[in-house]
């Protein structure tokens, strides 16, 4: 699990994040919201070290992990960038890459078991052996998916999973994303904009603005009141069919 | 290759990758299998070609002759030859393919930039304007006003000095323009371009007060050419050449993982700062030897790896391997090719290497570059 305390980083002399608090349970998925250039990117680098946070802890499991070298960091923590470069490289390839931090000099029958298992699993099979320069977007984020899931991580980051997919792929990739953090109890945090997706498929919030937390907690922090004061655009938040929707007025 | 899934599949699956049919590890294992093929032809092919361009020349010696001098009999003048001449040459033509050859693919992957080349980046000139400016200006090197040995580098340590100085100035620049306007192929290729322009320019400068022997004799030494080193050039070379073949090797997943974009590469664990740092210093080492000993030798860092990607892809794993080979073959080939086609003149083999490469060039521009 994860826990984050006090987390605080600064571009120069400029506040980007302040006193970031908040708790992440195994298996459960929180997204984090807020408008663009809050942080909420920033918020991810910070806590798997790709950024130095200028205060503040970020614990996995009890570990304080800027005391960890970047290897042992990367075998707690996944992270999906928001973009994956691409090349004459198989997706198998591209998968075998997550095992990165465990691979030594060279891969083991144990690190292709695992790829092959969550190829498997994520019904990656057909495009095992393609080129990922031949990929669409929906398959590539699938790919990168797996990468940080043969990290095998207490935790994955993922920085906008669902940007630039059609529908279907975003339904089919959140599907995915909690599927594997219910079935394997690893920790989810991701930013998205889609608030209704977001309804759909997290367990809990973090809303972020002015560079500090706004609210957090479950489905219910999701009022009009919260999204007009975040994102300054009167909606409704109504139920249909079981499902919470918010509507922008204008 | 076209994966279909089978009824069995799920069955092969509980058990993992050690069952037959075809399950995604058989298939993948084969096509790792194809890459290993390539790799194993390519050693094959380089050492026929070895033994070949030891053979041919002005004095023929059949192949078996040659096998009997490599195993130590002595045959007498073909023993001097091959010994003194050819072996040295030859030795010298791989050494210096595979090590601007693997520049040019680290090059490539570090800068995520498929036309970077030790050539393409200016790292090459501003070695070469390293190595004439000591040369001329320092006194490192006594010149005569024809021949292949047109300069005798009598303070190799100083030249080749002064060569990686002036390529790690560049290789600086490079990287600090790579990080505040960021490493597109179009901004790294024309800086290449800006650089190598002003090194020239230097080049020329100092030309233009060399007399007309030292013109002369320097003018002939900026054709890269692979016949002047002999065996002490070669171990200095080699010396570099093989430390750092093992050192891009051995970061071959770093690599692999910076190719995926830097942000993803920092998650695995990479610190990209670093990698990028060090590969840049061992490329623009590597290049700065091999250009203070044998001058420019343009496009085989360029086009070594490109052809080693059509083969065996972008996976660093076979394609540093792969490029090696391609670049050792290449340029035997074409040192080869330069000896006999004028025969008994012996053309130097950077000018055969551009009128390869230069199209080569072209044809990337034209058909998109693609990592």
């Amino acid at each position: 699990m994860l826990e984050v305390q006090n987390l605080g980083f600064d571009y120069g002399t400029r506040e980007i994040l302040r006193g970031i608090d908040f708790g992440v349970l195994p298996g459960e998925v929180m997204v984090v919201l807020g408008p663009n250039g809050v942080g909420k990117s920033t918020l991810l680098r910070c806590i798997n070290s790709i950024l130095k946070p200028k205060r503040g802890l970020v614990m996995v499991q009890g570990e304080n992990l800027h005391t960890l070298a970047r290897d042992e960091v990367a075998k707690r923590l996944g992270y999906v960038a928001q973009r994956s470069e691409t090349g004459r490289l198989t997706a198998f390839d591209a998968i075998l890459l997550g095992r990165k931090p465990r691979i030594g000099w060279s891969v083991k029958a144990r690190d292709r078991e695992i790829v092959e298992e969550t190829v498997n699993a994520l019904g990656l099979e057909d495009l095992a052996l393609r080129y990922i320069d031949q990929l669409s977007g929906g398959e590539l984020q699938k790919v990168a998916i797996a990468r940080a899931l043969v990290q095998e991580p207490e935790l994955i980051l993922l920085d906008e999973p669902t940007s630039n997919l059609d529908l279907k792929n975003q339904v089919d990739i959140l599907d995915t994303i909690r599927g594997i953090a219910k079935a394997q109890g690893i920790s989810v945090v991701l930013t998205m904009h889609d608030i209704n997706m977001a309804l759909r498929y997290a367990d809990s919030f973090l809303i972020i603005r002015n560079g500090g937390i706004y609210a957090r907690g479950g489905p219910e922090i999701i009022t009009p009141e919260v999204i007009e004061t975040v994102y300054g655009l009167p909606v409704m938040v109504e139920s249909f069919n079981g499902f919470r929707l918010v509507i922008p007025i204008s | 290759m076209d994966l279909t899934k089978t009824a069995g599949m799920n069955k092969a699956n509980e058990s993992g990758a050690k069952l037959g049919g075809d399950t995604v590890s058989s298939a993948y294992s084969r096509y790792i299998g194809r890459k290993f093929t390539f790799i194993f032809l390519s050693i094959l092919l380089l050492i026929l070609l070895f033994l070949h361009s030891i053979a041919v020349g002005a004095a023929n010696v059949s192949i078996t002759d040659v096998a009997r001098v490599l195993l130590g009999e002595d045959l007498g003048n073909s023993n001097t030859i091959i010994w003194q001449i050819r072996l040295p040459r030859a030795l010298t033509a791989i050494v210096a393919g595979v090590g601007l050859s693997v520049a040019g693919v680290s090059l490539q992957s570090i800068l995520r930039n498929p036309l970077g080349s030790p050539y393409t980046l200016g790292i090459s000139h501003a070695a070469a304007f390293g190595a004439a400016f000591s040369v001329i200006v320092l006194g490192s090197g006594t010149m005569r006003s024809t021949g292949a040995d047109a300069i005798m580098l009598n303070n190799p340590y100083l030249t080749t000095a002064v060569a990686f100085l002036f390529s790690m100035l560049t290789t600086f620049i490079l990287l600090a323009i790579a990080k505040y306007k960021g490493a597109s192929p179009e901004v790294m290729i024309l800086t290449g371009v800006a650089l190598s322009s002003l090194f020239t320019a230097g080049t020329m400068f100092l030309q233009y007060f060399a007399d007309d022997v030292q013109l002369a004799a320097v003018v002939f030494w900026t054709f890269g050419d692979v016949g002047r080193a002999d065996w002490g050039d070669l171990a200095i070379i080699s010396a570099v050449v093989i430390p750092s073949l093992l050192y891009f090797y051995l970061n071959c997943w770093n690599y692999n993982a910076i190719d995926a974009g830097d942000e993803t590469a920092k998650g695995l664990g990479v610190d990209v700062e670093k990698i990028r740092l060090w590969g840049m210093l061992a490329a623009s080492l590597v290049t700065a030897f091999i250009v203070a000993f044998l001058g420019v030798i343009g496009f085989v860092g360029l086009v070594c790896p490109h052809i080693s990607r059509r083969f065996v892809g972008d996976d660093q794993r076979f394609l540093l391997p792969a490029s090696c080979l391609v670049g050792g073959i290449l340029l035997l080939a074409s040192d080869t090719a330069a000896r006999m086609m004028m025969a008994p003149h012996v053309l130097p083999v950077a000018i055969l290497t551009a009128f390869m490469g230069a199209p080569l060039f072209l044809y990337l521009l034209v058909r998109g570059y693609r990592h």
